[in-house]
């Protein structure tokens, strides 16, 4: 079986916010782009989605919950981890 | 990699998955994976059955127990583990051709049974895999690749069937509305009995481009702006037209493993 070895792009907004993007999965579909309250995501020249406003992001995470293909992640510092 | 749901998922042999790009079924699979994952159980008490289809490909992605099996006999073989394994929570996730149209007997009887599953009914009103053929669920007068000039036959309402077969929790989601649709899973995981949640997808390939709907954003903007959440409805003529999204049935009746247990009980103290 091919192993992949997914590889996120990670950047750090000043909130603590952090949105990772593992382009290998990214199909470019243009769902979290769209749906995006913030205008935080774009389509880049890669067809991939990009994080091109980082510190305008609120970490409400809508982009992750809907993204199909797990592609991209958020994590919100102030958002406590839901005990298991 | 540190993602809270990274366990539940192959993420290192198995992904990118083959679904399309702005397939509706990743963001289902997206929004059960999460659902599992804040539920307090166990990986190894789950087990994810489905058939045959594009929907039916999902558990091959999920790291729990896992059975992909033949078209239209994910019921079937969910039964049989629930049966063998009454203390594991079993769900079944499968298309509309899948689970209504070959499977359509299965699913109504397990029903009647009231058999504790959860069944997310991914509902992309056609034949993902195979083409685009029309199914159960594809409405009079849109088309598929086997009615190009729309289809002839009347569409089942999958959640007012689920009602009258037997089921004691039907619900309704879309692909747009993920955070909904993940507390649905989450409400029907916890419901003993059998329990339909029916995810109103997108198939942009196919269905969307047969039917003139646009990509997949347009057609998640439809979900958005023609969906109407069940305690909005006041009278019959809010929900025309509409999608009608929450719990839409939930009652209690007894359990089928409950009481085929109390049989095999008498059975062997004899
Ligand atoms: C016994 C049998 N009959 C027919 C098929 C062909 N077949 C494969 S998938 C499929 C339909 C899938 O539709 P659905 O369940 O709605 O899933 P989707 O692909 O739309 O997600 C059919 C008819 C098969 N694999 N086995
Ligand atoms: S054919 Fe349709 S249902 Fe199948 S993966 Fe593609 S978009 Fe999804």
């Amino acid at each position: 079986m091919k192993k992949s070895n997914p590889n996120p792009v990670v950047q750090t907004a000043k909130t603590g916010i952090e949105i990772s993007i593992i382009k290998e999965f990214c199909k470019g579909c243009g769902i979290c782009v769209e749906f995006c309250p913030k205008d935080v995501l774009a389509l880049g020249s890669d067809l991939k989605t990009n994080c091109i406003n980082i510190e305008a992001c609120n970490g409400d995470a809508l982009c992750e919950l809907r993204c199909p293909d797990f592609a991209i992640f958020v994590k919100n510092p102030k958002k406590k981890a839901i005990k298991k | 990699m540190n993602i809270e749901i990274a366990e539940y998922l192959r993420l290192d042999d198995r992904f990118p998955h083959i679904l399309c790009p702005g397939c509706g079924i990743g963001s289902a699979m997206n929004a059960m994976v999460r659902a599992i994952s804040e539920s307090s159980m166990n990986k190894n008490e789950i087990c994810v059955v489905s058939g045959i289809g594009c929907s039916s490909r999902v558990p091959g992605y999920i790291d729990c127990d896992t059975f992909h099996t033949l078209h239209g006999r994910a019921i079937p073989s969910a039964t049989g583990i629930k049966l063998a394994r009454p203390e594991m929570e079993v769900i079944v996730i499968a298309g509309d051709g899948d689970l209504l149209a070959i499977g359509g007997n299965h699913f109504i009887h397990a029903a009647r049974r009231n058999l504790d599953l959860t069944v997310i009914l991914i509902n992309n009103f056609n034949y993902g895999m195979t083409g685009g053929q029309f199914s159960p669920t594809t409405p009079q007068g849109k088309r598929g690749t086997t009615a190009p000039y729309g289809s002839v036959e009347r569409d089942f309402n999958v959640c007012e069937m689920a009602k009258v077969a037997g089921a004691v929790f039907v619900a309704r989601s879309t692909t747009y509305h993920t955070p909904h649709l993940k507390g649905l899973i989450k409400q029907a995981m916890k419901k003993k009995g059998f329990a339909v949640i029916e995810v109103v997808s997108q198939c942009p390939t196919l269905y969307g481009r047969l039917n003139r709907m646009g990509d997949a954003i347009k057609m998640l903007e439809y979900y958005r702006d023609n969906s109407i959440t069940v305690t909005q409805v006041k009278e019959p003529k809010d929900a025309e037209g509409k999608i009608v999204i929450g719990v839409l049935w939930e009652t209690e009746a007894p359990e089928y493993s409950e009481v085929y247990k109390k049989v095999i009980d008498i059975a062997q103290k004899k």
